[in-house]
């Protein structure tokens, strides 16, 4: 990612930006083939390896049953089974899970578009034609991230209970919309920093509109960032708990409440819990693998221009 | 061109207003509360619910054609949000499991109904209920607030064919002492088996569900019938030290982070020859699938100064005042809790997985006298479990392994941490008892 420290404000001389390159210069020295690369990707894989180990361990575990999946120290080579997952999809309890899943892509799907909504053109007047004392405004946003979420818990709850919007799935989603706002705004302020002055300059001399401005010139360059920006919103919609648990009851209770409901008090839940977080882990992780070219150019964004 | 952006970006904020104001005129159609043929339940995810859960629709729903909408939840999360829904009386639920700690003084904040209907019910047979639950959910005004889905005490569960083994024998109703001795004679009489488990995880309903039934035996109390806190008192002292000293010495491995479950894993895994815990835990150890399955044998709560000494505790359907569904909440509590129900899951499940504990008729039943050795131990320690006089001395609440006050939730986690850092080995038993009754102090301070 570039410049999350606002810098100087843009203006329309065009500038080179010195982030720029210095990444470019980043860049080229990645691809001598050097001892110290070979160390530094030796060094990426077990640094990569040792993030896969706890992801490995749980679906190792969701396939145990849940004896072989309490034993101390642990059985890593006991039997196979899918009785986790059978449990999660109700096979027992008669408790089906995808009323839950649909829950939480609503609330994640419509937080994450309302959030682009917002924060696109917010970003624009941040970025690319930067309001007056524009520096204060993006602080304005990180301020709202620093009250932790569990202070607003209880006001949050009693509003909602007021409002008739207690277990309402769309108004979980617009608290997500909150909640992102600010980060989504950051993150699109420093990807459409990164559009160069000279394309929009050269766009208004062709005579083109706003409009056409932002769909031909702003959209390529920033679409990289729209989707990481993108991915990222709905990773955090999709994984929380706290505002959920408190806020939705019966019908609209998302995905990690109900993974929740397997850690029981009193008996064997290990495997279950497992085999839940893979199921509900797969949608961040197909997301994920789709946006991948896209996620690592807008990761990059500056060393590959 | 600046202008043309500000229109444009008004238009979009516009429009995301426009959207989320129609996101909440939605909701109404979201929430279940208007369908006056469904009930929704709060209830914690212990085994006997996830039973419950499975049969209702079969069963209860076709019988009253009223639906019931479940959310289980962990005990601890499950009790953060039945506070805040009740003490909010939003009505979102219409019952939930609510325990013989929280009833009395749920009841006395006008959050419960009553239900005296169902106690009424000649069906539901209000006398076959052991009469310790029958008191200790009944308010202060006399009007009952819940009916008990199961019940426990604690008693001691051990392995029988060690302790035969080792040419030991356990006493039916045995002391403290002689269940440290017995611990110290079978610690290690297989290969990584330890003497006794004993819960040493930090929370009030953690490690002080049975150290304070140590507490009460060996003469101490957390308060006197006055409010002064006794946490620092030698007979307080002396059972937390005992109950450390034990479990370090002879208690499972990993003691400071093991709670019911880790317990219940331990016996299972013949990693421990003795376990203090809750009656209930019998029916796993007993269940068919359990690898020690006949081996264990059942005595009483150990007691030193006391004649008995084990706790009561159970989970009960309470009915929220706000609830516009009583009716239709009554008629699932009834069922929930009925002898009907019972038999139901011992047709389903066998008799192992009734939620028993509640009703003399279940004790009687031979069925279940076979299906679970354990009947008699169980059903002695209940009826002689005396929640209002559970020590040596008066006491200023109710209950036996927790003090009944909404305080008491917080004072015993606090104080159970430096409990559990003693059991870890990294603080000491003075330490944790002298902060103890500071912060008792301060809680007794607002009832004097």
């Amino acid at each position: 990612m570039s410049t999350l420290t606002p810098a100087e404000p843009r203006s329309s001389v065009p500038a080179p930006h010195a982030r720029t390159n210095g990444s470019r210069r980043r860049g080229k020295s990645r691809m001598d083939p050097t001892r110290n690369n070979t160390a530094a990707g030796v060094a990426a894989w077990l640094l990569a390896l040792l993030f896969a180990v706890p992801v490995l361990w749980m679906i190792l575990t969701s396939f145990h049953s849940e004896v072989d999946a309490a034993t101390n120290p642990p059985s890593v080579a006991a039997g196979l089974t899918l009785d986790a997952y059978k449990e999660f999809f109700g096979a027992t309890s008669g408790v089906s899970p995808w009323p839950s899943l649909i829950n939480s892509a609503t609330a994640s799907v419509f937080s994450t578009v309302l959030v682009l909504l917002l924060a696109i053109p917010a970003a624009y007047a941040l970025s690319i034609r930067p309001v007056k004392k524009w520096t204060d405004v993006m602080f304005f946003f990180l301020s709202t991230k620093m009250m932790p979420v569990v202070a607003a818990v209880l006001p949050l709850y009693l509003f909602a209970k007021t409002a008739g919007a207690l277990d309402n799935i769309w108004f979980l989603g617009l608290m997500y919309t909150s909640m992102n706002l600010p980060i989504a705004v950051w993150m699109m302020r420093s990807f459409l920093d990164e559009v160069p002055v000279e394309m929009l300059e050269a766009s208004q001399i062709d005579g083109a509109g706003l409009l056409l401005t932002l769909r031909k010139v702003v959209a390529p360059v920033a679409m990289p960032g729209i989707a990481a920006t993108a991915l990222i919103c709905f990773i955090f919609s999709w994984n929380e708990l706290l505002l959920a648990r408190v806020l939705t009851g019966v019908v609209a209770g998302t995905a990690p409440v109900f993974l929740t409901g397997f850690v029981s008090g009193q008996g064997l839940f290990l495997a279950k819990v497992c085999a839940a977080a893979v199921v509900i882990s797969l949608p961040v992780l197909f997301a994920g693998f789709a946006a991948q070219d896209k996620l690592v150019q807008g990761l990059s964004l500056g060393a590959v221009k | 061109m600046r202008a043309k952006i500000r229109v444009a970006a008004l238009a979009a904020g516009a429009l995301c207003v426009a959207l989320s104001a129609t996101a909440c005129a939605g909701a109404g159609g979201g929430n279940s509360a208007g369908d006056p043929n469904a009930i929704n339940v709060l209830m914690v995810n212990n085994p006997q619910m996830e039973d419950l859960q499975r049969l209702t629709a079969d069963n209860f729903t076709k019988e009253t054609g009223i639906r019931v909408n479940y959310t289980v939840l962990p005990e601890n999360d499950v009790r953060a949000k039945i506070s805040q829904e009740f003490s909010s009386q939003a009505g979102q639920y219409d019952v939930a499991s609510l325990s013989n700690y929280e009833i009395p003084f749920y009841s006395a904040n006008g959050w419960l109904a009553s239900l005296d209907s169902v106690a009424k019910d000649p069906e539901f047979n209000q006398a076959d209920i052991l009469p310790a639950y029958t008191a200790s959910l009944t308010g202060k005004d006399g009007k009952l607030y819940g009916e008990p889905f199961y019940g426990e005490s604690s008693f001691l569960m051990y392995r029988k064919d060690i302790l035969e083994a080792k040419g030991l024998t356990m006493p039916e109703k045995p002391t403290w002492d002689q269940v440290a001795d017995l611990a110290a004679k079978v610690d290690g009489a297989a290969p990584g088996m330890k003497g006794i488990c004993l819960r040493g995880q930090p929370g009030w309903g953690q490690v002080f569900a049975p150290l304070t039934t140590v507490v009460n035996t060996f003469g101490g109390t957390w308060f006197d019938k006055d409010w002064n806190a006794k946490v620092n008192a030698p007979e307080f002292t002396a059972a937390v030290d005992f109950y450390t000293k034990l479990v370090r010495d002879h208690g499972e491995a990993g003691a400071a982070q093991a709670g019911f479950t880790e317990c219940l894993n331990n016996i299972s895994q013949g990693k421990v020859a003795m376990w203090y815990d809750a009656t209930s835990a019998a029916g796993a150890l007993e269940a068919n699938d359990s690898p020690v399955k006949g081996k264990v044998g059942y005595a009483q709560a150990p007691v030193k100064e006391t004649k008995s000494s084990g706790w009561l505790w159970t989970w009960s359907w309470a009915m929220q005042a706000a609830s516009k569904k009583q009716d239709a909440a009554g008629k699932f509590i009834a069922w929930a809790s009925s002898k009907k129900y019972e038999e139901l899951v011992a047709s389903k499940f066998g008799w192992s997985k009734v939620p028993s504990g509640k009703r003399i008729s279940t004790y009687e039943n031979a069925d279940f006298q076979q299906a679970a050795p354990f009947f008699k131990a169980e059903r002695f320690a209940i009826e002689n479990a005396d929640p209002k006089n559970p020590g040596v001395q008066m006491r200023p609440a109710v209950g036996i392994q927790f003090v009944g006050i909404p305080e008491f939730a917080a004072l015993g986690t606090r104080v159970s941490q430096g409990v559990s850092s003693a059991i870890a080995g990294q603080g000491s038993v003075a330490d944790a008892v002298a902060k103890g009754q500071e912060a008792a102090q301060k809680v007794g301070d607002k009832y004097k």
